[in-house]
């Protein structure tokens, strides 16, 4: 062997160890530690849904009880989750994960969570890039807003007034965020419309 | 002794990473948005630092030169992994504020920088110690400045500590201005570029003083 390709070959030799090495403990880490922070997602998740319906009103897994659905009323072209919360195996309300495509600068995420009999338990924004000190009023802990849903249905208020008050509805729109609002609103609605149509199929 | 001082000094101060150096800027004007982020993504880059700094030192004796660059980024890589799996693990809704960022240390130059310049030419000692305190100095402008966004653009200081020390850290929340209605532009990238320009035009009139009053304390010792 001449001497490059001898160097060449302790170098690749050297640099193979090291990534192998390098590679063992990040693994190691990995399966010391996926345990626990599988538990942080599932409690994350289960944080969340639980500011939206109270932990008395079901008993069963909501990690676990869930299913996938594809729907132009929720979001285009994409899977949304549906959480289904029961009491002793009856339905109780269901947790609807839904994007508005239309806020100021792009999709907001939603939770809409719906009590069995068609009445909204609250709604949550998770995911958002609107404008912060503005839009952003949005979410539950920068303003009280987003309670405003809590309470109302597909009839209550009537279809035309689901809209915000500029608009000739019944919702206030946040200040300087009507965009926001209206597609937060929009959002909404049509997630209790989805739910009217399937409500059935979906706790199945 | 004065070699340690040295490695004090040059990283808290005369070659701070973020306001000397001006490395590793893209988390540090991302994340400094509030005092609780910068001191997570200060203390993350300052552990990557140690343990980056430390296995360079260690190694730099077998280490070829050739392929000396390679083998640095192996380890940066998987110290920076490893804390992003330990703070999933531990810190988790930290981790989710910013989750980007910490995959981001990896490219965060000021690393690499001290494990070329300083790690593989020195005992792992003053590695470590190095990585410290270019840590350090990292973590305090990252807290200064998000301490500054924070209290301009929120009226508060030392909101959500419970991320990071947990549950009973909420006391530490300050709220300075009552009814604030918070100030936008401080929140927003412009705010961290104006506020790290700001504390960079301190250090400077800061050591301009610094230098003028050693220069006009000489001639006075002369006579």
């Amino acid at each position: 062997m001449t001497s490059i390709s001898k160097n060449m070959f302790i170098n690749a030799v050297f640099l193979g160890i090291f990534t192998i090495a390098g590679t063992a403990i990040v693994a190691f880490t990995h399966d010391k530690t996926q345990q626990r922070i599988a538990d942080n997602k599932r409690n994350h998740t289960l944080r969340k849904l639980h500011d939206l319906i109270s932990p008395s009103i079901h008993d069963n897994d909501l990690n676990t009880d869930v299913i996938k659905v594809n729907d132009p009323l929720l979001a285009r072209d994409a899977e949304m989750t549906v959480y289904r919360a029961r009491k002793n195996n009856k339905p109780v309300a269901a947790i609807i994960e839904c994007i508005a495509p239309d806020g100021y600068s792009g999709n907001i995420r939603l939770l809409v969570a719906v009590n069995y009999n068609g009445s909204l338990a609250g709604v949550r924004v998770t995911e958002h890039l609107e404008t912060p000190g503005l839009g952003d009023a949005i979410e539950a802990n920068k303003s009280d807003w987003i309670h405003i849903f809590k309470g109302k249905s597909l009839n209550k208020p009537g279809s035309e007034h689901w809209r915000v008050r500029r608009d000739g509805g019944e919702f206030d729109q946040i200040t300087s965020a009507t965009i926001t609002s209206r597609a937060v609103v929009k959002a909404t609605h049509n997630v209790l419309k989805y739910f009217k149509a399937n409500r059935e199929s979906l706790f199945n | 002794m004065s070699l340690y001082k040295n490695i004090i000094n040059e990283g808290l101060w005369k070659n701070n990473p973020a306001t000397v150096q001006l490395l590793g800027l893209c988390p540090l004007l991302a994340v400094s948005s509030k005092v609780v982020n910068a001191l997570g993504l200060g203390l993350a880059t300052l552990l990557v630092l140690v343990v980056s700094n430390a296995t360079v030192s260690l190694i730099r004796n077998f280490v070829r030169n050739e392929i000396r660059i390679p083998v640095f980024v192996v380890v940066i890589a998987v110290a920076v992994t490893i804390i992003q799996i330990l703070m999933q693990a531990f810190f988790y809704d930290l981790y989710l504020l910013m989750s980007l960022y910490v995959a981001l240390i990896t490219t965060n130059c000021v690393i690499i920088a001290r494990a070329e310049a300083f790690a593989s030419k020195n005992n792992v000692l003053d590695s470590v110690l190095d990585g410290f305190f270019m840590g350090l100095g990292f973590t305090v402008v990252l807290v200064i400045l998000g301490a500054f966004r924070e209290l301009i653009g929120f009226g508060t200081l030392f909101q959500q500590m419970d991320l990071l020390f947990g549950e009973g850290a909420q006391w530490l929340q300050i709220t300075v201005f009552e009814n604030y209605d918070g100030f936008l532009l401080t929140i927003l990238p412009p705010g961290a570029f104006i506020g790290l320009g700001l504390l960079i035009a301190l250090k400077n009139v800061i050591d301009n003083h610094l230098k003028q009053t050693v220069n006009n304390d000489l001639p006075q010792t002369a006579t």
